[in-house]
């Protein structure tokens, strides 16, 4: 069995302390939450930090609140707890139907929102959820916090905003009475990567889309959202001619690649497929059906 | 590094690398060797065991960051001579053919009925989804998991 | 004879002789007390990691290993120019470097010149620990002179194409039989290529061709491969811990690599975590612990990871075939005539019998009685993984039984006939067996046409060709696939069969202590068949001592009769066949006792299970229980009998089994995403008398997995350059429990004529009859947009480019 190189290992009590264990590692030191991305990838030393700093019993970083009109949810919260949790599922049906989808049971009980947000996969799923429904991200460092839209969280594949010496600690997402949201996924077999994922969330307000998120993932959509089909959809009313142009926009401002998950012609394909139902379903449940 | 950690009940301290896998602490420091390994990334989870009262792919936990918490492995199933439901129900409905994941499906198998007395067939199936069967294509990992359902008792780590 | 026969139970409610009993194997495995190979630890021992090639095809130009030895810890770093410099004894070359193949090939245990696939052997690091061996692998140098690799079987002959194996001076990439032979044939091709051509120019005919792809699969056991080593220096003895399905001949094969003398070598192969084909072949991890144990006089783990395994050791399949089938224009199937390129990676490491290059691919003519067939088979070599008889195939029958099935139901396209209503046209009838194959095997027996109407009955077959019609008038797509498949098993007769100068013969020895206890002593590996109980089953039929009185030993060369190994579903015809016979020996032995202490002529004796008695007094009897004692008493026995009351055999089949069954597969298929799901999968098996029912069943839900794992989502694949692209389970995608529905099985019982209990083996029939199930489910689904074949793995993406007209090749991943 693969083993991994060499490592240093800090355990932190609290988000300060972990931030001071960084800066004494130094610049090879990494944060490990549930360690479901970075330590098979030790193993196959594909990454040798020099040290990992543990935040598993950082119990600042636990737990699913709501603090005014937004969703807060802890970076240590584990994916089987998003999935469970009837504080998300009363807002956002979206939460649940992706983390169904993620891994596998076991592997939920132990990774990580925060990690997967930091893994920055470019077929991560949470990134989908995040950027259709417009979350933001809190990032503390030694001088403070600062919040950061998803949508402008990601700076390329497995690189977010969050530098060496920085915890992202929070997850947040508005709540948007009325809303409905939905997430669709085409994968290869239970619990493998996406190979197309679409999550979307609408208010139909009398009639027409008043508001609507559109997020998409492994497909080379830019910081997985497509504000373009957005924009295209606001006033208009949610007819299936609609829902469908506006799945085309979407699918049309993704630069998917081939791989051994699908050709790029597929992939384009499954875009304006997925974003489709996921509207078609969203807008539905925004109205009640 | 030193860690202090309860297995089956029995607390153990051991000096390790902060680098060595749990799995690899479990059976080589423990000698443990009912819990197996199958693979390097995480998707087989022939290597699951409890950690805090949660299977784990323990080749995915470095065994340092289990340090102060409680290991359940598949030699804590058994009361003595008498067989947990789970186990009892993996020989009644021949659950098993080589046996090598055995040992992760079955305490799987034992946390979801601890959670979930009276699972359906769709929710045994999503809960083993993480976990590879080569020999038995999974028909009678369900059934033995749902004849432990029907003969319920109670699963204590036994010390 | 049949299943349901009504058997006497034992004190511990086991039943004397053939039942569903609970299988003794399970109160370790269940307890964790399983024991395999990793599990072992010996006092002293060592570690070790095998540094493997990045490239696909590359001359090594230097190896600098320097900064690895001097890592603390690390004990010794071999090269295989160091392997070429130790010398041994042996009768197949002079040296460690290279090893023989199971097909008289050979293949380098650590690359000394050039490697010749990605993930092939290039160093051998033993350290104190295994993390620490892992670490030594970073801080080896090799310098590589990377050569164009022959990733594309097709252009593996092309003029231009870089030469594999230059060293063993060859010009191209043909591969040579040990006959000779670059290609083999079967059948008669004159007639079959006439057959053809007359239906060509036959209006009232048909002629269907098609390009079928099997692509590389892996076995991909649980349990990776691995071994432990202990050469002791003083005694010479070498006692080899192994992931084996075929412990005594892999002593045999070690002997000739070593040069060891065989009797100083025992074979242990433990609890195996799954085999499937994977442990049979000899990998030089195996030897390299050998050689490690040789010059560090300690003993020397080796365990493969997953990557490892899946890269490295035996694939399966790899068959490019071309099929023309010919039939009236009524469906009555005239010719077939099938033309395999044959991928053999870089080594032809494929473990067939002798004479059957192509193992039994010839059975391919199916379960279709007509008169004209053909097959050539042509194999090649490529810069892949060496290997090729894995997976549950049953010597390439797994491809053979693919090929047809997918080709007549092209042929049912084509004629726009039912797939069912076809196939039962031409079912070989009942009334024919034994039946003589167009190309040249005999089938022991059966009823096709009643195992095939039992799955259509199970099935509802009628009511869901109404339903997929409904459905489709809706544009719903959902799919029924049918596949007839016959095998031959039970490897073999050992006038025309054998491995590396083996006969395919297995050796077994029956012992019966005083008290009525016995011991039986088995050449065949269980990988999780449960032998230690089916075999105890079949020596309760023949003696009618409890099961639980009956120890299986097996697994362990020094304990054990010598026999060729578990793979090709060869354990219950050949070693089955073998226990029954030694049983056998042991109930008339134990007549002439019984006679003895009756005083009576053992003519005067009949046999109820269990007991020796009186014709006509059944009062006066023996049991084999007090037969046992009296044996080994100071009773007076005839002249010319010792006492007591042990055998030996060795069983020679006088012909392979044929198991058959019929498997129908419901799928539903999203043509908008591509996505398949399995709704349903009923699968009827006919594999003779069952001694034990569950474990049968167990057998068929296993192999189904694995078909639908192969039709809809395993590939190995790799990219023009040579990079495998399943080396992990990430990529190498294997069936969870949500792919796989919950089957519906069926039985027919026609036992074969020939084999003592008239038990067929059923091991493998499941992975060989379904995925053509699966694909013809799929096919099906999908027939409305014109699709009338695509080749496995039907992921969502193939099967949506299908959908569009465009296919995908798919062993080559990326396009």
């Amino acid at each position: 069995m693969q083993t991994p190189a060499p490592v240093g290992y800090a355990k932190a009590t609290s988000v300060s302390d972990a931030l001071a264990l960084l800066k004494k590692h130094g610049e090879d030191s990494r944060i490990v939450a549930g360690g479901h991305s970075l330590i098979p990838m030790m193993r196959l030393r594909i990454a040798a930090p020099e040290a990992l700093i543990d935040i598993n019993d950082v119990a600042e970083l636990k737990g699913i609140s709501i603090e005014g009109n937004e969703i807060v949810i802890g970076a240590m919260v584990r994916h089987a707890e998003v999935l469970s949790s009837p504080i998300l599922a009363e807002h956002y049906a979206i939460f649940r139907e992706a983390e169904k989808l993620i891994a596998d049971p076991i592997v939920r009980n132990r990774g990580t929102i925060g990690g997967s947000m930091c893994q920055a996969d470019p077929s991560e799923d949470l990134s989908a959820v995040g950027a259709a429904l417009k979350g933001s991200v809190v990032i503390q460092s030694a001088s403070g916090s600062r919040t950061v839209a998803l949508r402008d969280f990601h700076e390329g594949p497995y690189m977010t905003k969050v530098a060496q010496t920085e915890i992202l600690t929070q997850v947040r997402f508005p709540i948007r009475p009325g809303a409905g949201s939905a997430y669709e996924k085409v994968e290869r077999r239970v619990g493998d990567w996406p190979v197309a994922s679409a999550g979307t969330y609408v208010v139909v307000s009398n009639g027409v889309v008043a508001d609507c998120g559109i997020g998409l993932t492994a497909v080379g959509a830019e910081h997985f959202c497509a504000p373009e089909a957005e924009a295209f959809l606001i006033g208009k009313e949610p007819t299936e001619e609609n829902l469908s142009a506006a799945a085309q926009l979407a699918a049309d401002a993704c630069n998917p690649f081939s791989d051994q998950r699908g050709p790029a012609d597929y992939k384009k394909h499954l875009a304006h497929e997925l974003t489709l139902r996921a509207l078609r379903r969203s807008a539905a449940a925004s109205q009640g059906a | 590094m030193q860690i202090t950690l309860t297995v089956n009940g029995t607390e153990y301290t051991r000096d390790v690398e902060p680098r060595m896998l749990l799995v690899h602490f479990i059976r080589d420091e423990l000698l443990l060797r009912g819990t197996h390994w199958g693979c390097d990334t995480s998707n087989c989870g022939t290597c699951t065991l409890w950690v805090d009262g949660e299977p784990v792919k323990s080749c995915t936990m470095l065994a340092v960051m289990a340090d102060g918490r409680a290991i359940r492995t598949v030699e804590g199933l058994a009361n003595g001579a008498e067989l947990d439901p789970i186990q009892q129900g993996f020989i009644e409905c021949h659950g098993l053919q080589c046996g090598f994941c055995t040992p992760g499906m079955m305490m799987t198998g034992r946390w979801l009925l601890d959670n979930n007395p009276n699972p359906s067939e769709g929710e045994i199936r999503e809960c083993i989804s993480g976990q590879i069967c080569r020999c038995t294509g999974y028909k009678n990992i369900v059934s033995a998991i749902q004849w432990a359902a029907e003969h319920p008792a109670t699963s204590e780590v036994t010390s | 004879m049949t299943a349901v026969e009504e058997v006497p139970l034992s004190p511990a409610g086991n039943p004397i002789g053939f039942g569903s009993m609970k299988r003794v194997e399970d109160a370790r495995f269940v307890r964790g007390q399983g024991n395999y190979v990793d599990d072992v630890n010996l006092p002293g021992m060592l570690h070790s990691a095998i540094l493997r090639s990045p490239h696909a095809h590359a001359r090594i130009v230097s190896i600098d290993k320097s900064a690895a030895e001097a890592l603390p810890g690390v004990v010794l770093v071999i090269t295989g120019e160091m392997l070429a410099g130790v010398p041994r004894p042996s009768l197949l070359g002079d040296n460690f470097a290279w090893m023989p193949t199971l097909s008289y090939d050979t293949q380098a245990v650590l690359a000394t010149d050039k490697v010749r696939f990605q993930g092939q052997e290039v160093a051998f690091v033993i350290a104190e620990s295994k993390y620490i061996a892992r670490d030594a692998l970073e801080l080896i140098d090799v310098e590589y002179d990377v050569l164009d690799a022959v990733m594309d079987a097709k252009k593996a002959m092309d003029p231009d194409a870089p030469v594999i194996r230059d060293d063993k001076g060859q010009t191209d990439n043909s591969i040579t039989d040990v006959h000779g032979n670059q290609s083999w044939e079967s059948g008669n091709a004159e007639a079959t290529a006439a057959a053809i051509a007359a239906a060509e120019a036959d209006p009232n005919c048909v002629v269907v061709t098609e390009q079928i792809l099997y692509p590389r699969v892996h076995p991909a056991p649980m349990e990776t491969c691995g071994s432990v080593a202990e050469l002791n220096p003083v005694t010479g003895q070498l006692t080899l811990y192994t992931t084996s399905q075929a412990p005594h001949a892999h002593r045999t094969v070690y002997a000739m690599v070593a040069g060891l003398p065989e009797q100083k070598i025992r074979v242990i192969s433990p609890d195996i975590g799954g085999g499937f084909g994977n442990k049979v072949g000899v990998y030089p991890g195996y030897v390299l612990s050998i050689v490690g144990s040789l010059l560090t006089g300690k003993p020397v783990k080796w365990m493969e990871d997953r990557s490892e395994n899946l890269m490295s050791t035996s694939f399966a399949r790899d068959y490019h075939m071309k099929a023309t089938i010919a039939a009236t224009k009524e469906g009555k199937i005239l010719a077939v005539d099938v033309d395999v390129l044959a991928d053999h990676g870089a080594f032809n490491g494929v473990a067939q019998p002798t004479n059957y290059p192509a193992g039994f691919f010839h059975i391919f003519s199916g379960s279709y009685d007509y008169p004209n067939a053909h097959c050539k088979v042509t194999p090649v070599y490529t810069n892949k993984a060496p290997g090729g008889v894995a997976y549950a195939c049953s010597f390439r029958i797994t491809e053979a039984a693919y090929v047809i099935e997918r080709v007549v139901d092209c042929l049912a396209a084509e004629l726009q006939m039912d797939p069912a209503e076809l196939r039962l046209k031409n079912l070989i009838a009942s009334d024919k067996f034994p039946y003589m194959s167009p190309t040249g095997w005999e089938y022991d027996s059966g009823e096709y046409e009643k195992t095939m109407r039992l799955a259509m009955e199970i099935a509802g077959y009628d009511e869901l060709r109404r339903e997929q019609a409904e459905k489709r008038a809706k544009g719903e797509y959902m799919g029924i696939g049918i596949s007839f498949f016959t095998e031959g098993v039970g490897a073999g007769p050992r006038k025309t069969m054998d491995i590396l100068g083996l006969g395919m013969a297995d050796g077994i020895e029956l012992r019966v202590h005083p008290t009525g206890k016995a011991v039986l002593r088995l050449s065949v590996q269980s990988q999780g068949q449960a032998h230690e109980t089916t075999f105890a089953q079949i020596v309760s039929h023949e003696l009618g001592i409890p099961p639980e009185d009956i120890d299986v030993v097996h697994g362990d060369t020094d304990q054990t009769p010598f026999g060729l190994g578990t793979y090709g579903s060869r354990s219950t015809p050949v070693s089955g066949a073998a226990a029954s016979v030694v049983a056998r020996k042991v109930r008339e032995r134990a007549k002439i006792v019984a006679a003895a202490a009756l005083e009576c002529s053992p003519d005067d004796l009949e046999w109820e299970l269990g007991r020796w008695y009186v014709k006509g007094d059944k009062e006066r009897g023996k049991t084999i229980q007090e037969i046992a004692l009296l044996s080994h008493s100071a009773l007076e026995l005839p002249e010319g009998i010792e006492g007591h009351l042990d055998a030996t055999a060795v069983y020679n089949p006088p012909n392979l089994t044929y198991p058959y069954g019929c498997y129908i597969c419901v799928v539903d298929v999203d043509v908008l995403t591509g996505q398949v799901k399995v709704r349903r999968f009923i699968a009827v098996d006919d594999c003779g008398v069952r001694i034990n029912p569950m474990i049968v069943e167990g057998q068929v839900h296993g192999g189904l997995a694995d078909g639908i794992g192969m039709a809809l989502m395993e590939l190995i694949a790799f990219d023009e350059d040579g990079n495998c692209l399943g080396g992990s389970f990430m990529d190498y995608l294997l069936p969870t429990a949500m792919e796989c529905p919950d089957y519906e099985l069926g039985e027919t019982v026609t036992p074969s004529p020939h084999h003592p209990i008239g038990a067929k083996g059923v091991g493998e029939s499941a992975t060989v009859g379904s995925p053509a199930a699966v694909v013809n489910a799929v096919i099906d689904a999908i027939s409305p947009f014109g699709v009338r074949h695509a080749d496995m793995p039907l992921t969502p993406a193939n099967v949506w480019r299908a959908v569009q007209g465009r296919p995908m090749r798919t062993d080559m991943a990326v396009e």
